[in-house]
């Protein structure tokens, strides 16, 4: 457990930026990871004061505050109807009901771990983060950013309208998971992105483009050995970078047969 | 088989403890000890072998709150062993509470006393240590007779004839046979010959090791500990600390599970040790991680069958040599070993013409192994019944017919089990039941679901023991209260299993009263009789044998004060439910009475204490089956069904004998497909925590159905023999062969991860091309 | 640094260092039942409600819940004693360190879904793990209790 000196609950995000410039001080999400850490911190900052925990929807938008739990997520009827219950399939399997009330969708995508399902799910979408002072700025501009001593406000989801799917693999219910891969349909382009490979999610871009025609059974597995061979894996505790390509290669075609189907939730 | 009609016996009441654990109460160790305990932490190495040059505490002992830092320096040199078991324990003395050479990562290097945590731990950052690291032997396979020495001590000694060589690396070594093992095994038709790996899985109960000390009333060490084992925790602190062992006493509180885990002694020595020095209460609780790096593991074994069989699928001759992993220490390596073929072997009396048994048990520098449940015999049963099932298929042959056609039937002698006679044993009934239950017919050809996801069955059968023959003891006393009801004491140790429950039944069976008019008490080496504690399947048969002596004799102890009072001989009284009554004029006294005599110018106790001990020790059995679903594509195995059917003589409480075996099975579901236990290179554990450790989850372990099919074993209390262990050793061979039945590929080595089963069938594919 | 709070129906001040977390305050202040099974956030054993949801309380900061609400079974023994009867019947309480954390969850789990399947029961309890049961008593036990439940209220009718 890390030691910790100070406690504030800011009132304005204002405050809470000038408190995050110190390098001693942190901000805390759902403090599952960051409490794991053997680290001193001057003062933890905790945002819960500031309004960040909803998820609201438009006509055009989710807004997703960087408070909201991942369970909320799970639960939201109108992510979850937009996203074929993609979102809910991307975080149900995490931990436990107990955990996912507290860990943070801030904490993250702020954390851009290699592990993340929440990460890799929302690539997968037209998904922006707001900033405090960097502004608007695309997910996967964001996900190769470096952590600075921003702010992270929330998470917008554009609501156009398309197919989602999601799908990990985990060799315990309950466990990280050793290969996520999230696709969408939007507007007829194909958006696939995959992660715990273990490093971090990334989008797969379609530079052959195999997927123009739409998916068949033939571009599919075609886009999957293209995944296969381009996107990198590595091994550790939880699978050989052997396993992770063979893994990218059957959920990659997998995902994009089920976003065809357009199965319902 | 006897028929009976019991009133306690045979029914599933609640466990007395029920709703005290179900509402939360205060009964374990760190609820009830006081809060101003002193804090004890430890420093463990970070080396495998390496001798500590210097250590220097004084920075750390400068942090406030902290009360004293220990290190070798203080300690006695004297060697033992954590071991909980019958003196002189079969384990090689070869423990210091601290040592200079460590012999493992996570060996204690210093014992850290303060009045807080935050200070323990400030203090710990501080312990400045400069290591001569040596290299360490982590390869089992290459530790006998390897030039680099685990145990090179001269103090190091092994009391009991377990060929047991520190100058060899070997923590123990032997050979049997019965037959012409080489000339049948010539003379087969079919030879299985292949080598099964199990690893070091983690027993993970959810308590940790924790001990509580202080010194009493009249100055002698106390100890309030999460152990199975009170007695020989005693024994062994006296030998750890150089104390009488009359100047000690160990109780235990409710216990948050234990499985074998808490029948070595993993952190009494340490809070005991601080409390003699400091003459101060203290605390050690295990923190998660070092529970798992520390604590007191399955022992690794590579098992080699060889099986020869005709080719009607008569097994004719089994020929088993098992390789041991102890680890750093001795702990149960001499003892576990045995079970691996003990334990197996005797399954295929019924053909067996002959049968070879060796092992070598190696000392390495990984952690120390212990007991868990099924102590060998879960490693031996992955092996042997693994092999039948490759026989079966190699055969063509059903496996439950190849079973049907070689297992061991009631009142056969088993050569391979110390010749005991199977006196009950209803395995074959056990089989027809489950291949019924199961629809096995049914499922036990493969099935392809499309999309790549293939279903398909495995089985597996198993044995244990029922306490260790000839050796456990185990105790009770049962004591009249003023009201008529009874105390019993026991030194057993429940540890959630119910122990406390069976054994009140038992009572109850006895003295034609309720279960509620029995309270239970234990454990407390001062106030319980002696027992060698919960282990080896023992309490239920052991124990539950000297409750049914005790309440005897109790019973005779009735008939003196009655005597007194009814002015006749004790011959000439009866026992009723509620009072003792004269045969001769048919006057009673009410039990209460008896009570209140016994407290009043008596010259008899209104008590009695008995123990027992049995030659035999009646091996309990069991048939599981289960239907997995395999993905080919991800290598994804989820278990559909596991069906399983368990002669354990009488069920004494057939709700928490079912519990027992679905606790069992789950666990070895988790074995066979997700726990592992690797190792860095140099000696770490990689899966040291609950992140890394994966135990199932209930969406882990799909249906489960278990049923009992009776026996009654003439020497057991009421038919029964022992369920805890046995539960745990069908899924790993069942669901093996479930694999190879669904990829048509054979995986000898635990976990069975989704990789390892991918990667098997594209390595076929290629080699295919 | 000053803490407020309302812990089973209770007003309670004190005074706390900034890392003291949920699950040692709360022992601190005499609610036991809540036990701590790992360092990882995996188990479940520390389960409290946090404003009604549940939560492991060894991940939050007690000074989180400043201005909360928290509840251990403690304070919410009679919600328990509905039920737990029919998990003591299936013998699947065993050693029982984990049955306040599941007991809890349980609770959570029963007020959000009165009448839930046996996949939303496993669903919505798979972050309280079980070295001893292997699950299933638990499972029958809730299921025994939903079942009496429908028959007195069928009775009722």
């Amino acid at each position: 457990m890390m030691t910790i000196k100070n406690y504030v609950r800011p009132e304005t995000l204002e405050e809470a930026w000038q408190l995050n410039q110190k390098r001693t001080n942190r901000i805390i999400g759902g403090m599952l990871w960051l409490k794991m850490g053997s680290g001193n911190v001057n003062t933890v900052i905790d945002l819960s004061d500031l309004e960040l925990n909803a998820i609201e929807e438009t006509e055009e938008e989710f807004f997703i505050g960087a408070y909201a739990t991942l369970r909320q997520l799970e639960l939201h009827a109108g992510l979850n109807t937009y996203t074929n219950c993609a979102v809910r399939d991307a975080v149900k399997d995490i931990i436990g009901v107990q955990f996912r009330n507290l860990a943070t969708v801030g904490g993250s995508i702020w954390g851009r771990f290699g592990f993340s399902d929440v990460l890799t799910v929302f690539l997968s979408m037209d998904c922006y983060v707001e900033l405090y002072k960097g502004g608007i700025v695309p997910l996967p501009e964001f996900a190769q950013m470096k952590k600075d001593n921003d702010i992270l406000l929330r998470l917008i989801v554009k609501k156009l309208p398309g197919a989602f799917c999601y799908n990990a693999v985990r060799i315990q219910r309950t466990d990280f998971p050793v290969l996520t891969c999230a696709a969408s349909e939007i507007n007829g382009t194909i958006r696939l992105s995959i992660g715990a490979r273990p490093g971090k999610a990334l989008i797969v871009a379609d530079e052959e483009e195999l997927l123009k025609e739409g998916i068949t059974e033939e571009c599919a597995a075609a886009f999957a050995e293209y995944a296969a061979a381009h996107v990198k894996t590595e091994g550790n505790i939880r699978g050989s970078a052997a396993y992770r390509t063979q893994l990218i290669r059957v959920l990659t075609r997998r995902t994009l047969l089920a976003l065809k189907g357009g199965e319902a939730c | 088989m006897e028929q009976n009609n019991f009133k306690s016996v045979q029914k599933s009441v609640r466990k007395k403890d029920s709703m005290q654990l179900l509402l939360g109460k205060p009964v374990y160790t760190e609820d009830i000890c006081p809060k101003d305990a002193l804090v004890v932490k430890l420093m463990h190495s970070p080396h495998a072998n390496a001798i500590i040059e210097t250590i220097d505490t004084s920075r750390a002992k400068l942090v406030p709150g902290v009360v004293d830092i220990y290190t070798w320096e203080d300690v006695p040199n004297q060697r033992y062993t954590n071991a909980g078991q019958t003196y002189p324990e079969p384990s090689p003395r070869d423990r210091l509470i601290m040592d200079r050479h460590v012999h493992c990562v996570g060996d204690v290097v210093a014992i850290i006393a303060a009045e807080n945590e935050k200070a323990a731990l400030k203090a710990r950052k501080l312990i400045k240590i400069t290591w001569q690291v040596l290299e360490p032997v982590l390869d089992f396979h290459t530790a006998k007779d390897h030039p680099i020495l685990v145990h090179p001590e001269d103090n190091w000694s092994s009391p009991c004839e377990v060929g047991a060589d520190n100058r060899r690396n070997l923590v123990a070594s032997a050979r049997s046979s019965h037959g012409d093992v080489d000339g049948i095994m010539e003379d087969c038709d079919i030879v299985i010959d292949h080598t099964y790996h199990t690893k070091a899985f983690s027993q993970t109960p959810m308590e940790t090791f924790r001990t509580y000390s202080e010194l009493d009333h009249y100055g002698r060490l106390h100890l309030i500990s999460s152990t199975q084992i009170v007695f020989h925790d005693r024994r062994i602190l006296s030998h750890a600390l150089g104390i009488p062992k009359s100047r000690i006493r160990v109780e235990k509180p409710r216990i948050g599970g234990g499985f074998g885990s808490k029948q070595s002694s993993v952190s009494e020595v340490y809070p005991s040790f601080v409390t003699l020095k400091t003459g101060r209460p203290a605390m050690l609780i295990f923190t998660r991680k070092e529970s798992m790096e520390m604590g007191s593991p399955r022992h690794e074994m590579e098992v080699r069958v060889r099986l020869g069989a005709s080719n009607d699928g008569k097994i004719r001759a089994l020929d088993v040599y098992t390789l041991s992993n102890s680890g750093a220490y001795s702990e149960h390596g001499p003892t576990t070993v045995g079970l691996s073929g003990h334990k197996s072997i005797p399954l295929y009396t019924g053909s067996l013409e002959a049968f070879r048994f060796d092992y070598d048990v190696v000392y390495t520098n990984t952690m120390a192994a212990g007991a868990y449940r099924g102590y060998g015999a879960t490693q031996g049963t992955f092996a042997v019944e693994s092999a039948v099932n490759e026989l079966a298929e190699k055969l063509g042959m059903d496996p439950t017919e190849i079973r049907d056609k070689n297992m061991v039937r009631q009142g056969m002698v088993m050569p391979a089990y110390y010749g005991e006679t199977a006196n009950a044993c209803a395995l074959d009934r056990c089989l027809a039941r489950c291949k019924e239950i199961f629809d096995w017919d049914r499922r036990y050809p493969v099935r392809d679901m499309g999309n790549g996801k293939v279903r398909a069955s495995g089985v597996a059968m198993s044995m244990q023991g029922s306490g260790i023959s000839s050796v456990d003891v185990g105790s009770a006393t049962v004591k009249l209260t003023e009201d008529g009801n009874y105390l019993l004491l026991i030194g057993a140790a429940d540890m959630g299993t119910g122990a406390d429950t069976i054994l009140a039944q038992m009572a109850a069976e006895c003295l034609d009263c309720s279960v509620e008019d029995i309270e239970v008490f234990g454990a407390d080496t001062d106030a319980s009789p002696y027992d060698s504690g919960s282990y080896a399947s023992s309490t239920t048969y052991v124990t539950g044998g000297a409750v049914v002596k005790a309440c005897e004799q109790l019973k005779q102890q009735l008939y003196r004060i009655a005597a007194d009072a009814l002015q006749c001989e004790p011959d000439d009284l009866t026992f009723e439910r509620t009072c003792i009554r004269s045969l001769l004029t048919n006057e009673t006294v009410p039990l209460s009475e008896i009570a209140y005599k016994a407290q009043c110018f008596s010259q008899y106790a209104a008590e009695a204490t008995a123990s027992h001990s049995s030659p035999f020790s009646p091996p309990p059995f069991m048939v599981g089956m289960a239907e997995i679903e395999v993905d080919t594509q991800t290598g994804e195995v989820t278990v559909l069904d596991y069906m399983s059917v368990v002669d354990c003589g009488t069920p004494i409480n057939p709700a928490l004998a079912r519990i027992q075996a679905e606790g069992g099975i789950v666990q070895g579901i988790g074995h066979t497909l997700f726990e592992n236990v690797t190792f860095n290179s140099d000696g770490k554990l990689a899966e040291n925590s609950l992140m890394q450790y994966r135990i199932p989850t209930r969406q882990d372990m799909g249906n489960l159905r278990v049923e009992f099919e009776l026996s009654y074993e003439p020497s057991g209390p009421f038919g029964a023999k022992s369920i805890g262990e046995i539960v745990i050793n069908t899924p790993a061979p069942a669901i093996a062969h479930a694999i190879y039945r669904a990829t048509g590929v054979w995986h000898r080595e635990l976990p069975i991860t989704p990789e390892k089963i991918v990667m098997s069938l594209l390595d076929r594919s290629a080699s295919e091309q | 640094m000053l803490i407020n709070m309302t812990l089973n129906g209770k007003k309670i001040t004190d005074d706390v260092e900034a890392d003291l977390l949920l699950i040692d305050f709360v022992r601190k202040h005499g609610c036991f039942s809540v036990k701590r099974g790992c360092e990882t956030a995996n188990c479940g054993l520390c389960t409290v409600l946090l404003d009604g949801a549940p939560v492991l309380s060894c991940s939050v900061l007690a000074l989180r819940a400043h201005g909360h609400t928290v509840q251990t079974l403690e304070g919410l023994q009679d919600e328990a004693a509905e039920f737990v009867g029919f998990i003591a019947d299936q013998g699947a309480d065993q050693c029982g360190f984990c049955n306040p954390g599941f007991v809890m969850n349980t609770i959570s789990l029963l007020r959000e879904h009165p009448d839930p399947t046996d996949d939303e029961i496993r669903a919505y309890l798979a972050g309280n793990l079980c070295r001893c049961s292997g699950y299933e008593g638990q499972l029958r036990g809730i299921r025994s209790f939903l079942n009496s439940r429908k028959e007195a209220k069928h009775g009722a009718e």
